[in-house]
């Protein structure tokens, strides 16, 4: 089974996006990068945010770069030659952006062009979206098979968001599904910050992960090893779980409101998929 | 019981609930692409055409936007009036954009 899907080699295209930056979208990427390819998945994740690099150094894989996307895209490095692989997983490449140009440099078709070369030999692609509304967020959407977009539970971030369902769906990429990075738990159960059930009713959007703030992934980014390699760390296990909900998998979420009328509804909304 | 009810609504009373609030209300003006100004401004044109045939009880006037979800909205009006304008009233230019004099003007 695992080996027809494999032959087959028709991957999906992930585009993760945001709206607002500093969410956490490079963290989610390169995570759900790691976390697909530990599970097996041949996953290539794409750095889109052209001049303003970063994917490559969450990874850890910042001194390994010979090209970039820009230089797949004006024919000076064939597509093979700037993906580098992982340290620790085989099946696992990254496409680093370029730093010195800007995302003028790429279209979309450009992008286009290079998913499709890819799809016939991996089962991931993931697009790391630059934050914003303009060309570079085109150029990640335009391959998409679909969006993940990435808020924190806090009020611009969540209207940046909603701009960006909206142009996701007038694209006809939609609805997308919702990743909720940096919930912290206890000032939920205050009242003091949105909770995923508030960010739900007004978004309207599935939710497809819900991260809780942990210190860990500071650690993690300054060390260049995903969080999700770190069995102690909520937040890397929450990232897992995004990772097997991606491939299909009915995986409960974390309890971290201490709300169970909020767990429910949730399972409720995938069984509904 | 209402001691519960009153825990209730001060936990209700957090700032999680009134960024839901506001939450909403910048949303509701994003997702039609008008801001709450511009819809403030067609509320009073609204308002002084029928303020031309009728006389409207201005501080009972609600004209709402309702959103069910990101592609339908509404507006919800309720415009109390106690009756007709005197005849000589209506004719006035009482919305000069709108009179045939300034459209000549123009």
């Amino acid at each position: 089974m695992e080996n027809e899907e494999r032959s087959r080699g028709d991957a999906r295209v992930i585009t993760v996006s945001s709206g607002k930056g500093g969410v956490g979208k490079t963290t989610a990427t390169a995570n759900l990068g790691i976390s697909l390819a530990s599970l097996g998945k041949r996953v290539v994740v794409i750095d889109a945010d052209i001049g303003l690099r970063n994917l490559d150094i969450i990874m850890g894989l910042e001194n390994r770069i010979v090209y970039d996307l820009v230089d797949v895209v004006e024919g000076r490095s064939k597509l093979r030659q700037a993906m580098i692989k992982h340290k620790k997983f085989d099946d696992l490449f990254l496409i680093p952006a370029a730093q010195t140009r800007d995302k003028m440099a790429i279209s979309p078709e450009d992008m286009v062009r290079v998913t499709d070369e890819l799809r016939e030999d991996f089962d991931y692609i993931l697009i790391d979206s630059p934050a914003g509304i303009e060309r570079g967020f085109r150029n990640a959407l335009e391959p998409a098979d679909e969006v993940l977009i990435v808020t924190n539970p806090e009020v611009s971030a969540v209207r940046d968001a909603d701009r960006i369902v909206g142009l996701i769906e007038a694209a006809e990429k939609g609805p997308g599904k919702l990743i909720i990075n940096r919930l912290k738990t206890e000032l939920v159960r205050k009242g003091e910050m949105l909770s995923s059930d508030d960010v739900y009713d007004i978004l309207g959007l599935a939710i497809i992960g819900i991260i809780p703030e942990d210190e860990m992934v500071l650690s993690a980014s300054n060390s260049g090893i995903p969080v999700t390699l770190n069995m102690n760390s909520q937040a890397g296990m929450a990232f897992g779980n995004v990772a097997r909900r991606i491939m299909g998998e009915d995986v409960p979420f974390m309890n971290l409101d201490g709300n169970p009328g909020i767990l429910r509804r949730f399972l409720r909304l995938f069984d509904g998929r | 019981m209402d001691i519960i009810k009153s825990l209730f609504g001060r936990r209700k009373q957090g700032s999680g609930a009134t960024a839901k609030n506001r939450l909403r209300f910048v949303l509701q003006h994003d997702r039609i692409h008008l801001p709450p100004e511009r819809m403030e401004e067609m509320k009073r044109e609204i308002l002084a055409v029928i303020a031309k045939y009728l006389v409207v009880d201005q501080d009972r006037v609600e004209i709402d936007l309702e959103q069910r979800d990101r592609r339908q909205s509404k507006l919800v009006a309720e415009i109390p009036f106690s009756g007709q304008q005197p005849a000589h009233k209506a004719s006035d230019a009482r919305l000069p954009t709108l009179s045939a004099d300034s459209v000549d003007n123009s």
